[in-house]
């Protein structure tokens, strides 16, 4: 029962990865109808916003300390960032402490920017192409993204730790009456999750309940029609494109943390969602969601020890195996339109 | 010619020129000159040109006709490997058994993933072959270790049974061979300073990828190929007319897969090894990415575009620094540097970032690949000395 | 016109150069001139190092390509000439090998075989190399053995720590001074034993691969043979990134200790994971809950970041050894490149000036007398202390470190503190135990 309680958590944690991921896919791909191959690359992008701003806040300048020696025998240089000059070692250190979460801050702002950079630039020259060359084009600027990121901040993780307050682990089993130490689960993960779940019900939320996203609901469901309307249709989809960018960002600088950053942490992603995406059927939007969610909860059921005697390698295979058995007797995966990407 | 039309035969003439004599072509700077770096006339490299082309024609069989976009043909490739060692060893190091082994092998591989994949069509088709592909990486590299060796893959080894082979001289290592004729062996003829290998495993590989080849055209031209086609253009209304489009769209996969298959007992036949990540979604991207490049759906145009991802693979990625530098030595330092700086991000080890630049300005430009690419040089030329030829533009494929 | 197995370009690059004029074709027959697999017959030697330049060993690859530019510019005579001072063996004069300018070509394995054996063919057929070194990982070390095998040349294996590459598929051709998972749980577990007590609970997270069995498999046995139970060994798939739902269990198996068999990306994904969910500050069995990583590299280190402290695991090679071979090859590194060399640049830059003492020993580049000169070798003054290449198999026995993670790191490179420096004799196993065959030295001939 514990275990049990303990691998649902597990896959809300990663599912909420997946699902926003292959929210931020759908949104893309219910509005513009492209496939966007190179969506990974901005959730490591969005990752990578994090580093570059505690490698902003950590800028230093050095000073020499007689008193210690480096590995060569000569005077060890101490860095000592400027914002503690600014603001003091305390609040500097506090500042330093915090950069993850004010990352989203900076994230915001350069994710929603590439998001439009990339639509006007690029992907509005692929919307009467065929879905092959979409996939092409994305597939080949996810390769130059990450090729960039690369020669700027080497193949190496780059350790991200979430601030010090939120660090260690909350005993979950002992609030709902479980034996003590059985189900602990880190602070930072169920962060994760209750922001996932904040940004999934904000972006729906705004679909729904603003005239922008009323008629950008509109305009998914019968593009012409509102644009006979004289509404200016492809602005708006751009902005969606930037609001999907910084979704996939987003989900980027929170996920630092919990697995320290690479520069193809975005293609390690990539195909699971789209296995998600698929999966909640494409174009619909809380189809992606739920899939993330159940599969992440099955990955983590298939990862359980008792699982893996009955079944070795069942955790190798458990994703593809449930896409498979899902697009054969659901023809248009769990929440699919019917006439979508069937051509 | 062979049954084929005249443009048809000539570009096979082509092809078949181009290839038998490409120790020449691939080799066009003299060796110990700055140059010789970019020469690909060595037996490992153009072994793997015509083994990808193969690979590539299979592909273009399925997506070039039929439009269906596979994600998992590198398993096949994967399979039809594990096949061939096997089969060296256990019964020979005959490279015939294992080639034969691994196209039966990876024909029945396809035709149970494309009987289920079929089913579907669109993005859920391809997901449901990378699935496949993903599922068949995963478990040959870990549960399956006691059949694929996981990781390290496996190698012929002096110990294993090879039942119709005689007993190895002591300590020597199993080669393949067409018998006895080995794979490795090459003859090197130097004229002044130019040196051409001749090596036995690439001519073998280049007279089975002209038999393939020839083999995609009479299926182009044929009336199955022009079923096929009708699956791209419009599925449902063949469908109307009360054809039934499956059992056409599997025997494509089947024979893809089967091209595939091929491709992969060539590479273990050329060189003794078998590793899952061969199998891997970016092996299947590859070739999807060759195609493309190329021309899909053009006859000619898989077997460029495997080139050119080979060649700049190969050869792209050893060019470091230090050569950089020997090129540029000439130039005053400061700008010896610039240069070397400037260019050093998109060679050597960042030869992915050039290659993902090429596709995109590929893609954006020239839709077709490298054969529009081609086409359109040669309009520009043909208009230029116009009006007295009136040749009429050549057919797209 | 005879046939070659493998090109003889390094011949024929000289006999080009001399230039037999175009208008006069002359057909040149190989194998006439040349006695083995790229013999060098004019002024400079070609050696091939093969390192993951792009994938996620790519900073591992630059480590180790760095210490072979710095090898060979010790051996052709250039720089302070580092380790070759403190080397015992004296044969190295500076002016390359055998008097032949060592000259080099790079390629990129990409951590798979498939390109691995790519690149060092076209070393071998293209370049005219009669040496291969380098790589990151152990499926690539094997594949490139064998192919070195088959081909006729020497291969030097870089970073493999793999029981297999000198066990079960070792070659005649191939030499491993990089120590194995054999030896980490033999130097491990004494040491765990006496700073965990001997009642201990493990429980295994395994890489689902070949390297993962064969180290699950070393500190297993080591560590049961201390007294330790094994609780569960759980399998985790190589393309996993998020180790959750592997972890969260640990703490319901009633096991006080963690080990960690993963490497490179897994092991700081899984290590990070390990330590988020607290399973250091808690108390099982009334003991305090260890983690323990098998196979440590600085680079790793640097990519957990703090989640490192405290934490036990094994490394060949460490910069802050004070032997003399160590503080000249630091000096060296650091003087060349501003920071101190990882274990994979101090096993590459041994590798090179072995293979080029070995040359200058055996005076012939010919493999065969290039592996007669190194079977059953003895050496000192290269950084791990008296070192023997063993015959039987070709691993090199020498001492292992046991390093802990620091707490209070002084710089990005001081992340690991020596605990113990384990004697060769305490690791060292007998020649069969992993089966394998060497078979017979191939010169290509």
């Amino acid at each position: 029962m514990e275990a049990i309680v303990l691998q649902i958590l597990n896959g809300l944690d990663k599912g909420s990865a997946y699902a926003l991921i292959a929210l931020g896919l759908t949104l893309i791909f219910g509005t513009l109808g492209v496939v966007n191959f190179a969506h990974g690359a901005l959730f490591m992008i969005g990752a990578f916003c994090a580093v570059t701003l505690s490698r902003i806040l950590t800028l230093s300048h050095t000073i020499i300390d007689d008193t210690q020696k480096d590995f060569l025998g000569n005077p060890l240089k101490v860095e000592v960032p400027y914002v503690h000059d600014l603001f003091g070692q305390t609040t500097g250190d506090a500042i330093i402490d915090w950069a993850v979460p004010l990352s989203i801050l900076f994230a915001m702002p350069i994710m929603i920017l590439i998001g439009i950079v990339m639509e006007r630039g690029l992907i509005r020259h692929f919307y009467n192409r065929p879905h092959a060359d979409q996939i092409l084009v994305t597939f080949g600027l996810a390769i130059v993204l990450q090729e960039i990121i690369k020669y700027y901040f080497g193949a190496n993780p780059i350790p991200t730790p979430a601030p010090a307050a939120f660090k260690g682990s909350f005993d979950f089993g002992a609030m709902l009456g479980f034996e003590p130490n059985r189900i602990i689960y880190p602070y930072w993960r169920i962060i994760y999750f209750s922001f996932a779940a904040l940004v999934v019900g904000g972006v729906f939320a705004f679909l729904q309940f603003t005239t922008f996203g009323m008629v950008v609901r509109a305009g998914m469901a019968d593009r012409e029609t509102v644009q006979l309307l004289g509404i200016d249709i492809d602005r708006r989809f751009t902005l969606m494109f930037g609001l999907a960018a910084a979704v996939a960002g987003l989900a980027g600088v929170m996920y630092t943390p919990i697995n320290a950053p690479n520069y193809h942490m975005g293609m390690d992603f990539l195909v699971l969602s789209f296995v998600v995406v698929v999966v909640g059927g494409m174009g619909s939007l809380p189809g992606a969601v739920l899939a993330g969610f159940l599969l992440g909860i099955l990955e983590s059921f298939a990862s359980m020890r008792e699982v893996l005697n009955i079944l070795p390698g069942i955790n190798q295979i458990i994703i593809y195996l449930v896409a498979i058995v899902i697009l054969l007797t659901r023809p248009r995966g769990l929440m699919g339109r019917k006439g979508v990407m069937e051509d | 010619m062979l049954g084929l039309k005249k443009s048809d035969s000539r570009l096979l003439l082509l092809v078949a020129g181009i290839t038998l004599l490409a120790p020449f072509i691939l080799n066009p700077f003299p060796e110990g000159s700055e140059l010789a770096q970019f020469n690909a006339g060595y037996p490992d490299l153009m072994q793997r040109f015509v083994i990808f082309g193969i690979f590539a024609i299979g592909f273009n069989i399925l997506f070039g006709l039929t439009g269906y976009l596979s994600f998992g043909h590198a398993a096949f490739l994967g399979v039809g490997s594990y096949a061939a060692i096997w089969m060296m060893k256990l019964l020979t190091m005959n490279i015939i058994p294992a080639i034969i082994l691994s196209v039966i092998v990876a024909g029945l591989f396809s035709l149970l993933v494309g009987w289920i994949s079929l089913r579907r069509s669109g993005i859920y088709f391809s997901i449901l072959t990378l699935a496949f592909a993903q599922m068949s990486y995963s478990l040959a590299y870990s549960v399956l270790t006691p059949i694929t060796g996981g990781e390290t893959g496996l190698q012929p080894k002096g110990s294993d049974p090879r039942i119709l082979d005689a007993a190895l001289v002591n300590g020597t290592t199993p080669k393949a061979n067409l018998f006895g004729l080995q794979m490795g062996s090459s003859f090197d003829l130097t004229l002044g300073s130019w040196v051409f290998t001749f090596n036995t495993g690439f001519y073998i590989a280049a007279v089975i990828m002209l038999i393939s080849f020839y083999l995609a055209i009479r299926i182009f031209r044929s009336p199955f190929g022009m079923m096929l086609r009708a699956v791209k253009s419009n599925q449902n209304r063949m469908n109307y007319t009360g054809l039934n489009s499956k059992p056409y769209t599997l025997a494509a996969f089947v024979i893809s897969g089967m091209y595939a298959g091929l491709a992969g007992g060539l590479m273990v036949a050329m060189d003794t090894q078998a590793g899952p990540e061969r199998m891997f979604w970016t092996a299947s991207g590859e070739v999807v990415l060759m195609t493309i490049l190329g021309g899909a759906g053009t006859l000619i145009g898989p077997v460029l575009g495997a080139g050119v991802i080979k060649y700049m693979e190969n050869i792209l990625s050893k060019i470091n620094s230090d050569i950089l530098h020997g090129w540029f030595a000439f130039l005053p330092d400061g700008l010896e540097n610039l240069i070397v700086n400037v260019l050093y991000p998109f060679i050597g080890k960042g030869w992915h970032l050039t290659l993902g630049i090429l596709f995109m300005l590929v893609v954006i430009y020239l839709p077709g690949g490298l054969v529009e690419g081609a086409q359109r040089i040669n309009r520009l030329f043909k208009s230029k000395s116009q009006n007295d030829s009136k040749a009429k533009p050549e057919p797209a494929e | 016109m005879s046939k070659s197995t493998f090109s003889r370009r390094g011949v024929l690059q000289t006999g080009a150069v001399a230039g037999a004029g175009l208008a006069v074709p002359t057909i040149f027959t190989a194998s006439s001139a040349a006695a083995f697999t790229n013999e060098p017959t004019g002024g400079t030697v070609t050696l091939g190092f093969n390192v993951p330049q792009t994938g996620p060993y790519a900073d591992e690859g630059a480590d180790e390509l760095r210490a072979y530019q710095l090898a060979v510019e010790h051996l052709n005579g250039g720089g302070d000439a580092g380790m070759m001072n403190t080397f015992s063996s004296k044969a190295l004069k500076g002016n390359g090998i055998l008097g032949k300018k060592i000259e080099f070509v790079t390629g990129d394995t990409q951590t798979k075989s498939d390109a691995a054996r790519a690149s060092a063919r076209s070393m071998i057929e293209k370049d005219g190399a009669v040496m291969i070194t380098g790589g990151s990982s152990s499926g690539v070390a094997v594949a490139v053995q064998a192919l070195c095998q088959e081909a006729g040349v020497i291969f030097m294996a870089g970073l493999t720590h793999s029981n297999d590459t000198t066990g079960k598929d070792k070659k005649a051709n191939g030499f491993r001074h990089f120590f194995n998972s054999y030896m980490s749980g033999a130097a491990l577990a004494p040491i765990l034993a006496s700073n965990y007590g001997k009642d201990r609970k493990a429980y295994h997270l395994t890489a689902d691969y070949n390297w993962g069995y064969t180290t699950e498999e070393a500190v297993r046995t080591s560590t049961e043979a201390m007294g330790w139970e094994t609780v569960a060994a759980v399998k985790t798939p190589l393309t996993q990134t998020d180790f959750s739902s592997y972890i969260a269990p640990v703490l319901q198996s009633d096991a006080d200790v963690l080990v960690l068999n993963h490497y490179g990306g897994n092991m700081v994904n899984s290590l990070t994971n390990a330590v988020q969910f607290g399973l250091r500050d808690k108390l099982v069995n009334n003991k305090n809950f260890e983690i323990v990583v098998p196979l440590y590299s600085r680079l790793m280190a640097k990519g957990a970041g703090a989640n490192v402290k405290g934490i036990f695991g094994s490394t060949n090679w460490h910069w802050s050894l004070t032997d003399e071979g160590s503080k000249a090859f630091v000096k060296s590194f650091g003087t060349k490149y501003g920071f101190p060399p990882s274990q994979a640049a101090h096993t590459c830059y041994v590798q090179t000036l072995l293979y080029a003492d070995a040359v200058e020993r055996a005076g012939s580049f010919n493999p065969c007398a290039v592996a007669e000169a190194l079977e059953g070798y003895s050496f000192d003054g290269l950084g791990n202390g008296p070192t023997l290449y063993r015959a039987e198999d070709h691993q090199c026995f020498k001492d292992v470190l046991v390093v802990k993670g620091k707490e209070n790191p002084t710089s990005e490179f001081d992340l690991l503190e020596i605990v113990e420096v384990t004697p060769a004799a305490q690791v060292t196993y007998d020649a069969s135990i992993f089966g394998g065959e060497l078979g017979s030295c191939n010169s290509g001939a």
